[in-house]
């Protein structure tokens, strides 16, 4: 059973917002290495807001009450915020990469695979196809099972990502009103005193 | 704006910081700040013998002042020496500044001579750490790292700078702000949560203070002893805590834990209201965990959350700074009379003391600790090693202000005694600083025998000469059916070894020599070593041995007493 954004019981999923900083990874690393808190997949990329990173950690919840795992990362100088989107109604995804063995005779029926997946085919050879396909966990994973009789030849996940459905976000509200007034004058567009937000 | 060296930067911000010393032992790559020190008379640079000496004595420095201590190394061999006293400041969260020089930049990463990645070591053992890639950046790195390391729970900060970014010139300009988004402590406690504490010690009828480190860090002796008085609750101390607490006063009980007195661990272990202020429930202050008093309600005022809940499951937190907590806690609290409970714990002392010094004609180290409480009446700073002498400063010497007992708890570190007590004299040049050293732990860095001569420090060397690792032999003697291994240490005669160093020493073997050599030692000014040979079988106690409950606290032993 999963709850209702994918994560899997006894797993947290936790976003940490860092400084876009030289070494941050391996003081987030680190922490969770002398800690003893097992990372389960990380995913980090930029943000909407420049000089800002977004981490997002699956923690094995065995290894850790996710209350400590959140106070300590917040005891880095260099992580802005952290949150916890274990419990929230959250889309959370990953990507994978599979390039799966076929020949003439089985190759529609690993189309028909990837159809039901929703998995693109990004590559195509003689001997094998490269699919692509995004999903939560759960998904990925039944992908990899129905290719496996066919023979994996190299396959390649991403981290999770996850966001909060709805108004809610997890991301550090600054300047944002500003932020966009700068889009829009870079843009050659004249800035009234409340901002021309074109869906307001 | 001026354009400056790299060096002249940074010296010129640490003059800014209010730094007036620095421990620092030069190399290669801090040689263009070596070279820049003379332009700054107002830095007075303390030249020791190991580098691990700067960091300890920047520490104790700190300790007895509150101010942040600053040491200096340069890279590769002379950083990684560093690293002991950086992670003994780190365990007991004191405020310090390490800097140390690096390879220059096109040779970062490329094993050159004398390069360690020295920020990836002390990542874990920092509060925070940097690596200054551009001249540009060493003042805000500065007032960063300072800010850093003395507010909030205080800490090490460490900050590594490449040879060539010494030299390199850039726009001064001192940085009035500092913004550091991922960095604000909370010092106001949460409103509601101070409510629900008053009303759980108001409802209490054996409530009791465990105070800690963080009142000292805090400056808070004062608050806390008024709401000790205006609701008439007992306190108690752990190890780091001492002196936080006047320990004349009537209220206070001493302190807790391995070697804790009795009546504070049975009074904590009896109590139902258990109010942790500025401590974090470390194992050697609480025993085991699962087994310490399973009924009380745990009211835990701290300023760093993260130590919230995660030893022993926390009723009511909060989360602050002591200075503001405290008052108005006391505010909110009742005034109650809890005789009856203090009867209680008076009872307990009174048919299980603690710190009765037995008859005996062995010169033993209690009584030589007492000695110097009644010589000096508890005014001076005591540092201490690590070891059975450690605990025996804790116990038999009573500290009625903060700073005064300086001693590395969380790390135990042994050779921390002697830099320690160079850093803290230099801190508190008017106070009578006494170095009370183990004979083992001594060894470890008595090389700074030389910086007390250096700087013409006035201070008094004790050891507590028992010929053994002492506390380890008392663990081989009770947990290792006495199979005594290689804890029995052959000795230089450390008074010729202090005379070799120019230093007055002293040799006392018998009891009726304590008193004279303590006073002579107090009216010689000048640093001074007394050799203590101490009794070498004494145990300290009373002893909650590893992996036991407080209840489970065990006394002098009979044959122990008769000795
Ligand atoms: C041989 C040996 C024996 C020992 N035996 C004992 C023993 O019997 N009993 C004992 O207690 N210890 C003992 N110790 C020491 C022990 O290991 C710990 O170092 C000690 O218990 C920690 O005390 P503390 O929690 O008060 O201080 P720290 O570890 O320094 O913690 C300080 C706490 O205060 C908080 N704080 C800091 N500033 C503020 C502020 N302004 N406001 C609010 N909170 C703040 C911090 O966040 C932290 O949680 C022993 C050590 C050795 C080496
Ligand atoms: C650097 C270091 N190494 C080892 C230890 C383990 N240890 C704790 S106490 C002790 C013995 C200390 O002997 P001494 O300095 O003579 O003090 P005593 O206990 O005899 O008073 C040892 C080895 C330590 N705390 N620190
Ligand atoms: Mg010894």
């Amino acid at each position: 059973m999963t709850t209702t954004n994918g994560t899997k019981p006894g797993q947290h999923t936790v976003v940490a917002i860092v400084e876009d900083k030289p070494g941050v990874l391996q003081r987030v690393a680190g922490l969770f290495r002398r800690r003893g808190f097992n990372i389960e997949s990380l995913a980090v990329g930029p943000t909407e807001f420049e000089g800002l990173s977004r981490m997002t950690i699956i923690v094995d919840g065995a290894s850790a009450p996710v209350e400590q795992v959140e106070k300590q990362l917040y005891k880095l100088i260099d992580v802005v915020k952290v949150s916890d989107l274990t419990h929230e109604d959250a889309i959370t995804r990953e990507l994978a990469l599979l390039k799966v063995r076929c020949n003439n005779v089985n190759r529609h029926e690993l189309l028909d695979i990837a159809n039901v997946f929703r998995a693109d085919v990004v590559d195509m050879a003689t001997n094998s196809l490269m699919l692509q396909v995004v999903g939560d966990e759960d998904k990925i994973n039944g992908l990899i099972k129905m290719c496996e009789p066919y023979g994996i030849r190299e396959l390649s996940r991403t981290g999770t990502i996850a966001m909060t459905r709805g108004q809610k976000t997890t991301t550090v509200h600054e300047s944002e009103p500003e932020a966009i007034a700068r889009v829009h004058q870079s843009q050659g567009r004249r800035v009234e005193a409340d901002l021309p937000f074109s869906s307001d | 704006m001026v354009r400056m060296t790299g060096s002249q930067i940074l010296l010129e911000c640490l003059q800014r910081e209010g730094v007036s010393t620095i421990f620092g032992y030069p190399g290669g790559v801090v040689l263009p700040l070596y070279d820049t020190l003379p332009q700054f008379p107002a830095l007075r640079h303390v030249l020791v013998r190991h580098e691990q000496g700067a960091a300890h004595m920047a520490d104790g420095y700190a300790r007895a002042s509150g101010e942040v201590g600053v040491c200096l190394a340069t890279s590769g061999p002379g950083a990684t020496n560093l690293v002991t006293g950086i992670a003994t400041s780190f365990l007991d969260s004191t405020p310090m500044v390490a800097i140390t020089g690096n390879v220059a930049r096109t040779l970062l990463g490329k094993d050159g001579f004398q390069e360690a990645d020295i920020t990836g070591i002390t990542q874990p053992i920092t509060k925070h750490n940097y690596l200054v890639m551009r001249a540009e950046n060493i003042a805000m790195t500065v007032r960063e790292a300072f800010h850093i390391a003395r507010s909030g729970r205080p800490g090490p900060v460490h900050v590594d700078i490449p040879k060539d970014v010494f030299q390199e010139e850039a726009e001064f300009e001192w940085p009035e702000e500092i913004n550091l988004r991922g960095y604000r402590p909370t010092t106001k406690g949460h409103a509601g949560m101070i409510r629900r504490a008053a009303d759980a010690i108001n409802k209490a009828k054996r409530p009791i203070i465990i105070s800690g480190h963080g009142i000292i860090w805090g400056d808070s002796s004062d608050e806390l002893v008024a709401l000790a008085e205006k609701a008439q609750i007992p306190v108690i101390t752990t190890f780091l805590g001492i002196g936080g607490f006047p320990e004349t006063h009537s209220l206070s009980y001493g302190f807790l834990g391995m070697h804790g007195m009795y009546h504070a661990n049975m009074a904590a272990d009896e109590a139902d209201v258990v109010i942790g202020i500025g401590m974090r429930f470390d194992d050697r202050a609480m025993g085991r965990f699962n087994d310490f008093n399973p009924d009380a309600t745990i009211v835990h005022i701290d300023i760093d959350p993260a130590e919230i809940g995660k030893n022993l499951p926390t009723a009511i937190p909060v989360v602050g700074h002591v200075k503001r907590v405290l008052p108005e806690l006391t505010e909110r609290l009742e005034v109650h009379d809890r005789s009856q409970w203090l009867g209680w714990i008076d009872k307990v002392e009174e048919e299980h003391p603690s710190l009765e010094i037995r008859e005996t004609r062995r010169l033993i180290p209690q009584e030589i600790v007492r000695t110097l409480y009644e010589e000096t009446n508890g005014t001076a700073t005591l540092v201490t090693g690590v070891g059975q002498h450690q605990m025996w400063a804790g116990q038999h010497y009573f500290y009625d202000s903060p700073r005064k007992l300086v001693s590395s708890g969380g790390l135990g570190t042994m050779g921390f005694e002697l830099p320690a007590a160079i850093g803290a004299q230099m801190g508190m040049p008017d106070s009578e600083v006494w170095a009370i050293c183990g004979d083992a732990g001594f060894q470890m860095t008595m090389q700074e025998l030389a910086v007390c001569v250096d700087e013409r420090l006035p201070v008094k060397i004790a050891i507590m000469n028992n010929g053994y690792l002492g506390m380890v032999r008392q663990w081989q003697e009770l947990f290792y059916d006495e199979n005594f291994v290689s804890v029995a240490v052959t000795q230089p005669d450390f008074c010729k070894l202090a005379e070799a160093y120019g230093i007055r020493a002293l040799r006392i073997e018998s009891k009726s020599e304590v008193l004279p050599a303590v006073q002579e030692a107090r009216n010689y000014d000048g640093p001074i070593l007394l050799d203590f040979h101490v009794d070498q079988d004494e145990n300290v106690w009373p002893m909650v041995p590893a992996g036991a409950a407080l209840s489970e606290t065990i006394e002098m032993p009979e044959k122990e007493l008769v000795r």
